[in-house]
């Protein structure tokens, strides 16, 4: 086998062909997972549409006051400086989300209050000049067009030319209206909107300089900013000397927090049983923890999400039956024999077997008809785990989102993933949520029971509705006892008080403490929580123990962390110390982690470079090299040419090493002559 | 009370209305008046002013130009970013649009100069010209020939032209080291607080009298004389601030002429004005509303300053933790703080006296990413694997300029960062993770 290959930087080693088997129902399968992604799709984009349409819209008030009051002629505006309005948005540190923000303000303003927006980003303004060509040319696009009249400088002078011609010419082509009504008047002089989509990425310099110039034509041309900053307000301040920022008059806009934002996703579009697709714990761990702890995107985690769902149509051939209810009973009918095949195999399925009786057992082995009967069944209980499943995780979690120390997590996702991961009613933390709740007070618990009455209600399934009846029920107890609770202490205040018989209460008192008869109040809110623990007990337990659940549920969190959180420097190690992974070549098949003789040069060298400490002797190194080298030759130990350095050995270990160099293992160093160092994180 | 403005070759009523729109200024416009001379006389070819911000020299000069109709071109520096532009400024509104159209494409100095010569020939000045350069400082970035030529311009396109440089900068601060023309120097003095006071009482509302205004820029001016001169700054002040000076006023508590109780009204609220709307961490339109609503007590309007607040995903928080480390800490102690098994360090060697608490005063030094990352890897307290993320986190962090990268930008082997946040700011970052910084610096063992 011949190693240059690898040097030349590609690889001819090609593994098996993997056949992959188009099945009868890919074509299907395709189209669900389409249709799933497209409702996905809409619903979340609907979703950030409504949270941002708050801030979105005293943005709109912003630049419509901020038009307005430029008219005012009074005494006050006269003699106050002429600043140039500007919003700050505050949106959070993950850059690329705002696009879409700031894409469907730029829309709104269009529609609603100007013409003339232009929205700059920080990668195109470089310079001054780069700043001030973009911002030209985004504005007056026909300008540049028809070029009427020679400028080969954008200044902003021959902006305020345009827009004086540009507005007189709206004017005159109205001159009726002109009177009809003030919103009309308001809009004679509709201001120009500048967004900086990125303003901590500007350069300071260009942007002083942009807001002194601007602040020169602001009497002529109604300018407006709107910054988007990741980080704080105070950058302004930083970024902005007070001479500068003296010329701005800075209104604050803080929009959700991004945990927010992820919260209410996974709110509408993982708890909820109106998608038949579900991400199983680990995965949704995944993805929780990349949001979390590496990029706060919301954006991503819905790309993680989307590609769960094409891994799952993909990968798992009976996904045909996730889908709504309809089509998947409907495409139960037509499973192929392979496809029923495969649902014997599931586990799930077999646990389910295994509890059959003997004459069943043998039925859903062998007869199609039956099998496809009892998988209606069972998909039918799988949808309705899913419809009782979401409203009691949500009972549960109004009651436990409030105790001291939050036993069962503060968010509703960490509660969604202890049931997604284990029984919860198993679990400490529930036995000690338990024990708080226990201790609730009365107006509290009247609270939560009510909040759960609410979650309750729009749920259409016979179960819940039963568990809401109950709740009211209690809830009537509670208010009834109002009425002839008296506690012990009240009644003992009433009384004249001395000291006998207080001393004869209290000891009244601490023998019904001691024997434990409980208030009235105690066995109903005993009832109350009877009543949870017994929906928590039927409704939550976790999804692997549903059969069939496999059809619905994404399971491979080891995909999705490998697509979505890459790892190069793993996978180059990887690939240096066990070039088997990626080549799979038998020759190069080794164990214990040693690298065979035959594999490629760069292996070689980066297996010797292990072995050395921080700075690493080159004439050893190809020593050691051109030993090992020999031997993969298949030269005899014994000869007096084993070993010895040729010209082609010389100068295939200096393309391995100069490519580990390239890679980021070594660099060369000035310490010492002819050595090289190692490093820890590479070049990158 | 005003001075009289007298040169000869002007109209005596014209210099009149100059005098009356230069107030407190009377000295240095006749001073530019005599330098200039008569209209048709050749002036001298360049004149620099200097003073402060807000000290009336590009009002006087527009002013005299405007008033007394003499041919003139206004250039600022700050919109001229390449010298075309400034060339096109001056040629458009000497000789109209079709001169600069001549202008090539990337003009040089000559070029103009040949322009202007061709120019002049078909129209000869009749009267001085004059090109006013605003913010002249920013002449000294562009090339290097333009400052000197611009001097002696007069020479060069052989016409009768005079430059003004209007800067905040002194005229030493300009010179080249290869020499240039020397132009003719002179001073605008700050404003004191009587010609302030003066000017300021000047712009009375119409519906009061001129006194009352009077009295109420007065007590202005004692609030605020001492942190702040600039007269635009001030009159911006006074008129955000009037209504409520006005306020009992209307309500008809007090009378025009009880300045005492007028004065204890308004005195807290012009204190709070300074450190609000004065530093603009709260904008002219929200303190006027504030003014407005005050009776009901919205609570203290936070400012700018005050959200400090920056969320940060988990590691991220680590990384800019172990940069600021990185940062703060000499590269030798970083095997005293995590290493487990540093072995023994002497402490007078250590602890060097000179480098002991200097590290912050002597602000953030550079560190490779490699320490960065040996760092990040010993702080954060889970395994972390060395994903792409956790590296692009580190460029996000250069974009929002918590961190700089020191290194350029093309330098993609071990580039160098700095950590450009403050010591509260990573203390309540660490504070959010749990992570007691403070032990881990070296200024504070």
């Amino acid at each position: 086998m011949s190693t240059s290959s690898v040097s030349k930087g590609c690889f001819v080693f090609k593994p098996n062909k993997v056949v992959v088997t188009s099945t009868p129902n890919s074509g299907k399968r395709y189209k669900l997972c389409q249709d799933l992604w497209d409702q996905i799709k809409t619903d979340t984009e609907s979703l950030q549409d409504e949270l941002n349409r708050s801030i979105l819209d005293s943005l709109l008030d912003f630049t419509r006051k901020c038009s307005s009051t430029r008219q005012h002629g009074d005494w006050a505006s006269q003699m106050r400086a002429s600043e140039i309005p500007t919003a700050a948005l505050v949106l959070g540190v993950n850059v690329p989300d705002h696009d879409m923000t700031f894409q469907s303000l730029s829309e709104l303003l269009q529609q609603l209050v100007t013409p003339h927006v232009a929205s700059l980003q920080a990668k195109e303004c470089g310079g001054m000049k780069g700043l001030r060509v973009f911002f030209l040319r985004k504005k007056e696009p026909e300008q540049t067009s028809t070029e009427t009249h020679k400028s080969m400088h954008c200044s902003l002078g021959i902006l305020c030319d345009w827009y004086k011609s540009k507005t007189r010419k709206s004017s005159t082509g109205t001159p009726g209206k002109k009177r009809s009504s003030p919103v009309k008047d308001e809009l004679q002089q509709p201001p120009v909107v500048v967004i900086f989509k990125d303003l901590e990425a500007f350069n300071h310099r260009v942007l002083q300089d942009f807001i002194l110039i601007c602040s020169r034509y602001i009497e002529r041309l109604p300018l407006m900013f709107i910054f988007g900053i990741a980080t704080s307000p105070s950058t302004i301040q930083n970024m902005l000397p007070h001479s500068v920022s003296s010329l701005l008059c800075i209104e604050l806009f803080q929009s959700l927090s991004c945990t927010q934002h992820l919260a209410t996703v996974i709110d509408k579009l993982v708890l909820t049983s109106h998608f038949p697709f579900k991400l199983n714990g680990k995965v949704m761990q995944v993805l929780i923890s990349i949001f979390l702890y590496h990029d706060f995107s919301v954006r991503n985690f819905i790309k993680g999400v989307q590609l769960a769902l094409l891994e799952h149509f993909h990968s798992q051939p009976l996904s045909v039956l996730c889908c709504k209810k309809k089509e998947a009973l409907a495409n139960v009918m037509e499973l192929s024999q392979r496809d029923l095949e495969r649902i014997r195999q599931l586990p799930s399925f077999r646990r389910y077997t295994e509890k059959q009786d003997a004459q069943e057992k043998v039925n859903l082995m062998t007869d199609d008809t039956h099998l496809k009967e009892v998988c209606r069944k069972l998909i039918k209980d799988l949808r309705k785990y899913h419809k009782n499943y979401y409203p009691v995780l949500r009972c549960l979690h109004t009651l436990t989102s409030s105790l001291p120390r939050y036993p069962l997590g503060k968010q509703i996702r960490e509660l969604h993933l202890i049931c997604l991961e284990k029984t919860v009613w198993e679990t400490e933390e529930y036995q000690s949520a338990m024990k708080l709740l226990r201790m609730l007070a009365k107006d509290e618990l009247i609270a939560s029971i009510q909040r759960c009455c609410g979650t309750l209600k729009p749920v259409k399934s016979k179960k819940m509705m039963n568990a809401l009846i109950q709740m009211e029920e209690i809830l009537t107890k509670i208010k009834q006892l109002d009425g002839n609770i008296t506690s012990p202490v009240k009644s003992l205040s009433q009384k004249k008080t001395d000291l006998f018989q207080l001393q004869k209460t209290l000891l009244e008192m601490n023998e019904t403490r001691r024997t434990k008869k409980l208030s009235p109040f105690e066995t109903v809110r005993n009832e109350a929580l009877e009543l949870i623990d017994g929906l928590v007990k039927s409704h939550l337990s976790p999804p692997e123990a549903q059969t069939l659940y496999e059809v619905c549920y994404y399971t491979s969190s080891a995909t999705v962390r490998r697509h979505l959180n890459a790892t190069p420097r793993t996978s180059i190690q990887a690939a240096l110390s066990n070039p088997y992974h990626y080549l799979q070549n038998e020759s190069l098949k080794t164990e214990d982690g040693s690298v065979s003789n035959a594999a490629p040069d760069i292996c070689i060298a980066y297996k010797l470079h292990l072995e050395c400490g921080r700075l690493i002797n080159l004439y050893d190194w190809l020593e050691a090299y051109a030993t090992v080298a020999s031997a993969a030759e298949g030269n005899d130990p014994d000869s007096d040419t084993f070993g010895k350095v040729d010209e082609v050995k010389h100068a295939r270990f200096i393309q391995a090493v100069s490519e580990l160099e390239f890679l980021g293992f070594i660099k060369s160093t000035k310490q010492k002559t002819d050595h090289v160092a190692r490093l820890t994180w590479g070049g990158c | 009370m005003i001075a009289r403005l007298q040169q000869t070759g002007y109209e005596e009523d014209r210099l009149q209305r100059v005098a009356k729109l230069l107030p407190c200024r009377e000295l240095q416009a006749g001073t530019l008046l005599s330098i200039m001379g008569q209209p048709q006389q050749y002036s001298y070819p360049s004149v620099f002013i200097y003073g402060h911000r807000a000290s009336g020299k590009s009002h006087v000069m527009h002013i005299l130009l405007k008033e007394l109709e003499l041919p003139h071109a206004t250039v600022s520096c700050v919109e001229c970013v390449s010298v075309a532009l400034l060339f096109e400024q001056v040629l458009l509104s000497f000789f109209g649009c079709d001169a600069a159209s001549l202008l090539p494409r990337s003009p040089s100095l000559s070029d103009f100069v040949r322009i202007y010569r061709q120019q002049c020939l078909e129209m000869p000045a009749k009267q001085t010209r004059y090109v006013v350069m605003e913010k002249a400082e920013l002449l000294r970035d562009m090339d290097a020939n333009l400052l000197p030529a611009i001097l002696r311009l007069q020479e060069l396109v052989e016409d009768n032209v005079t430059v003004i440089f209007l800067s905040e900068i002194v005229w030493d601060k300009f010179r080249p080291n290869t020499g240039c023309f020397e132009p003719l120097l002179l001073h605008f003095p700050d404003y004191s607080k009587g010609e302030l006071q003066q000017i300021l009482s000047q712009d009375k509302h119409p519906s009061y009298s001129a006194e009352f205004y009077s009295s109420y820029i007065n007590i202005l001016l004692g609030v605020f004389y001492s942190v702040c001169r600039d007269l635009r700054e001030l009159r911006h002040l006074a008129a955000l601030n009037f209504s409520k000076f006005c306020e009992p006023l209307a309500e008809g508590k007090v009378k025009e002429s009880d300045t005492h109780k007028l004065w204890r009204n308004i005195e807290p609220h012009l204190k709070k004005a300074m450190q609000t709307v004065y530093l603009r961490e709260v904008s002219s339109l929200q303190w006027e509303q504030m003014q407005q609503v005050e009776e009901k007590e919205t609570g203290p309007l936070r400012g700018l300053s005050a959200h400090t607040h920056v969320e940060l995903p988990y590691y991220s928080k680590f990384l800019l933790i172990a940069a600021y480390l990185a940062s703060y800490n000499p590269a030798r102690t970083d095997k005293r703080f995590f290493l487990k098994h540093h072995g023994k360090i002497k402490k007078t060697n250590f602890l060097k006296k000179n480098e002991k608490t200097s590290n912050h005063l002597l602000g953030p030094k550079p560190f490779p990413l490699d320490r960065l990352l040996a760092i990040f890897y010993s702080v954060v307290d889970s395994r972390v694997a060395p994903t792409a993320s956790i590296f692009s986190q580190i460029s996000s962090l250069v974009t929002l300029q918590l961190l700089t990268q020191v290194s350029h930008d093309d330098q993609l082997d071990a580039p160098k960062y700095k950590c450009a946040v403050s010591m509260d700011f990573i203390c309540a970052i660490s504070r959010t993770v749990n992570f007691d910084i403070v032990k881990y610096l070296y200024d504070f063992l």
